[in-house]
C-alpha cells in the first residue's frame, strides 16, 4: 500500500524523501517527486531540494564509514527513479546544468566498480555523467571531451602499474591545448594527493563522496561563484 | 603455516604488460610463473597459490578470453604441481586461487547469484581436475559473492578444503561493508577450512581485522595475508613501503595473536617471505613481537548516530500513520 502524500506538508515530504533516498526506497522517491511537481515546485527545485539534498547526506555518511557501497548503490537507484521523471522536464526548462563529467578507467586497467560508484554519486549530485568504461586510452578521453564539452574529466586506476597512464592523458590534453578547459579529478586505491600533484591533475579524490564535493567546489570557483 | 607472497607484482617485474591477463602467462610464459613459485617454495612457503586470481569467465571476458577458463586454470595447477614435485618437499600444498568476479551481484548489480556460482564452478572444476590440494578464495568484499564462489567450489568437489579471505580495506570493513566478525561467522557456517583477511591497506589494518576475528574465539584456522605496505609512486614506478624486516615483524605479531596461516600479498616478494620464514623459525611460537593494541570492540551492523535514530523515529511515525489510515 503506498503512502497518501497529499496531506503531508512540503518540508516534511522533502524530509521523507531524504529518508527514502538514505534507505533506498525507490518507490517513495518517485512518488515524492511526482507529488512535489504536482504542488508546483519547478523540476530544478525538486532536484536540488529533495534529491541532491538527500544524496548529500548519503555522501557524507559514506565518506565517514557509516554507509558502505551496497547502501550507496540502493540510494543511487532511488535517486535515479526521481531523475527519470525530472530529466525530460529539466531539458525543457533549459535550467542551468550543474555540470557534465566524462569518466573512465585508464588504459591497461579493467577495474570499474569504484569508477562506477563515482559516476553514480555524481549523477546523484545532479551532474550529467558520460561513463567511458574501462581501459580508456588518451584518444578516447579526447574524443569524449570534444563531443560532450564536460567541465570535469575523471580518471580512475586501481593498479600502481596503470596509474602513470593518467599522466599520459593529461600531457595529451596539454598538447591539444585543452588542459586548461577542464577540471581533472583522479582517484583509485593506489593514488594519493602527491601523485595528483605530480601529474598536475586538479585534485585527488579519496572516494566517491569526496569526488562530488571536489567537483562542485572546483566548478563553483571556475564559474566565479 | 606459511603461505606465499605476491604473484601479480612479480609477474609485472618479469615483464607482464599492463592490461594483459596474468593467467595467459600460464600458457605463454610457463617458466616465468614457475620461477616465481620456485622462489616462494625455496623461501619457505607451505602453501603456494596458482596463478589464477582472475581465472573466472568474468575476469577473462574483459580480455575476450572467456573460452579459455579451463585451459588456463589446468595449466596453472600443472605448473605449480611440477614445481612442488621438483622441490622434493612433501609439505607444500597447491592452492587453486580464485579471486573476485569484478561484478556486483543482484539486486545491487547485474550478476545473478546462479550465474556467479556457475562461473566460479567452472574455474573450480578445472583447478580440482588438475589436482589442486585446496581451493583458495581471496580478496572478496561481498558475502554473497563469497557464498557463490564457495558453492561453485563445493559443486566442483564435495570434499576439497576451501579457504576464504576477504579484503578489509574500508573503515575496517570490506568495500561492501562486511565486518571481520560477520565474515568469520558466515564463512564458518559455510564450512570453510580457514578464514581470514588478505590484501588491504598494509599490515596495521590487516592486523586489526585478524585480531577482531580472533577475539571471537574462532573454531577455524585464521589466515593473515597482508600487502607489503601501501604503494607509493617513485620515479613513475610503484614502490611498496614495507621491507622484508617489517613483514617479518608483522608475521610474528599475527602469529602471537593466534593466526595460523600467514603470508603476504601485493608488493611482497620471495625476499619478504624468506624474512618472514626466518623470523617465525627463529622465534618460538607464542612469543609476541612488540605488543600491539587491544582489539577494537565489535561493531553493530551499522554505526549508530543521532541522525540514524532520528531517521528511524520518522520512519516509524510514517508507518504508524499509514497503518492507521489503512484501517
Amino acid at each position: 500500500m503506498s503512502e497518501d502524500l497529499s496531506g503531508i506538508p512540503t518540508d516534511e515530504l522533502i524530509q521523507n524523501m531524504h529518508d527514502d533516498l538514505y534507505d533506498g526506497v525507490v518507490d517513495g522517491v518517485a512518488a515524492g517527486t511526482n507529488e512535489l511537481l504536482r504542488r508546483g515546485l519547478t523540476p530544478s527545485e525538486v532536484m536540488n531540494q529533495a534529491l541532491v539534498g538527500g544524496m548529500d547526506i548519503v555522501g557524507v555518511d559514506f565518506r565517514d564509514g557509516i554507509l558502505f557501497v551496497p547502501e550507496v548503490l540502493m540510494a543511487a537507484k532511488a535517486m535515479k527513479s526521481g531523475m527519470e521523471i525530472l530529466r525530460p522536464l529539466l531539458a525543457n526548462t533549459g535550467a542551468e546544468q550543474i555540470g557534465t563529467m566524462i569518466i573512465g578507467t585508464v588504459k591497461g586497467d579493467i577495474h570499474d566498480i569504484g569508477k562506477n560508484l563515482v559516476a553514480m554519486m555524481m549523477e546523484g549530485a545532479g551532474f550529467k555523467v558520460v561513463n567511458l568504461g574501462i581501459n580508456c586510452d588518451a584518444d578516447k578521453f579526447l574524443e569524449a571531451y570534444r563531443e560532450h564539452q564536460p567541465e570535469i574529466l575523471g580518471m580512475s586506476a586501481l593498479l600502481t602499474t596503470t596509474m602513470p597512464y593518467m599522466d599520459t592523458v593529461i600531457k595529451r590534453f596539454k598538447e591539444e591545448g585543452l588542459r586548461d578547459k577542464v577540471i581533472v579529478l583522479v582517484g583509485g586505491a593506489p593514488l594519493n594527493a602527491a601523485f595528483a600533484e605530480e601529474i598536475e591533475a586538479d585534485a585527488y579524490c579519496r572516494d566517491a563522496a569526496v569526488a562530488v564535493e571536489t567537483a562542485k567546489k572546483l566548478i563553483a570557483i571556475r564559474r566565479g561563484h | 603455516m606459511l603461505a606465499d607472497g605476491a604473484m601479480g607484482t612479480m609477474l609485472f617485474q618479469a615483464g607482464l604488460q599492463y592490461g594483459d591477463a596474468p593467467e595467459t602467462w600460464n600458457v605463454t610464459h610457463p617458466d616465468a610463473v614457475r620461477t616465481i613459485q620456485r622462489q616462494y617454495i625455496q623461501a619457505g612457503s607451505n602453501i603456494v597459490l596458482t596463478n589464477t586470481f582472475g581465472g573466472t569467465r568474468f575476469r577473462l571476458a574483459m580480455h575476450n578470453l572467456q573460452s579459455r577458463v579451463t585451459e588456463f586454470n589446468q595449466a596453472a595447477v600443472a605448473l605449480l604441481r611440477a614445481e612442488v614435485e621438483a622441490s622434493g618437499r612433501d609439505d607444500v600444498l597447491v592452492a587453486g586461487d580464485i579471486g573476485p568476479s569484478g561484478e556486483i551481484l543482484q539486486p545491487l548489480g547485474q550478476l545473478s547469484f546462479e550465474d556467479a556460482v556457475a562461473g566460479f564452478e567452472e574455474q573450480a572444476r578445472a583447478l580440482v581436475a588438475a589436482g589442486a590440494d585446496v581451493i583458495w578464495i581471496e580478496t572478496m568484499s561481498s558475502l554473497d559473492e563469497v557464498r557463490a564462489a564457495f558453492a561453485g567450489a563445493r559443486r566442483a568437489s564435495a570434499d576439497i578444503p576451501i579457504i576464504t579471505t576477504l579484503s578489509f580495506d574500508t573503515h575496517g570493513r570490506t568495500m561492501m561493508g562486511v565486518t571481520p566478525e560477520q565474515a568469520l561467522q558466515a564463512m564458518t557456517e559455510l564450512g570453510a577450512a580457514g578464514v581470514g583477511a588478505n590484501c588491504g591497506n598494509g599490515t596495521d589494518e590487516l592486523f586489526a581485522a585478524v585480531q577482531r576475528m580472533l577475539a571471537t574465539g574462532p573454531s577455524v584456522p585464521i589466515v593473515a595475508k597482508s600487502n607489503a605496505g601501501m604503494p607509493r609512486l617513485v620515479a613513475g614506478k610503484a614502490h611498496y613501503d614495507a621491507t622484508p624486516a617489517e613483514m617479518a615483524e608483522y608475521a610474528l605479531s599475527v602469529r602471537a595473536e593466534g593466526a595460523s596461516i600467514i603470508g603476504a600479498c601485493c608488493g611482497s616478494s620471495p625476499a619478504h617471505i624468506a624474512a618472514m620464514a626466518e623470523a617465525l623459525r627463529a622465534n618460538p611460537a607464542g612469543l609476541a613481537a612488540k605488543p600491539r593494541s587491544e582489539p577494537a570492540p565489535a561493531e553493530t551492523a551499522h554505526a549508530a548516530t543521532a541522525a540514524t535514530d532520528e531517521r528511524a523515529a520518522r520512519r516509524a511515525a510514517r508507518q504508524a500513520r499509514e497503518s492507521s489510515s489503512a484501517r
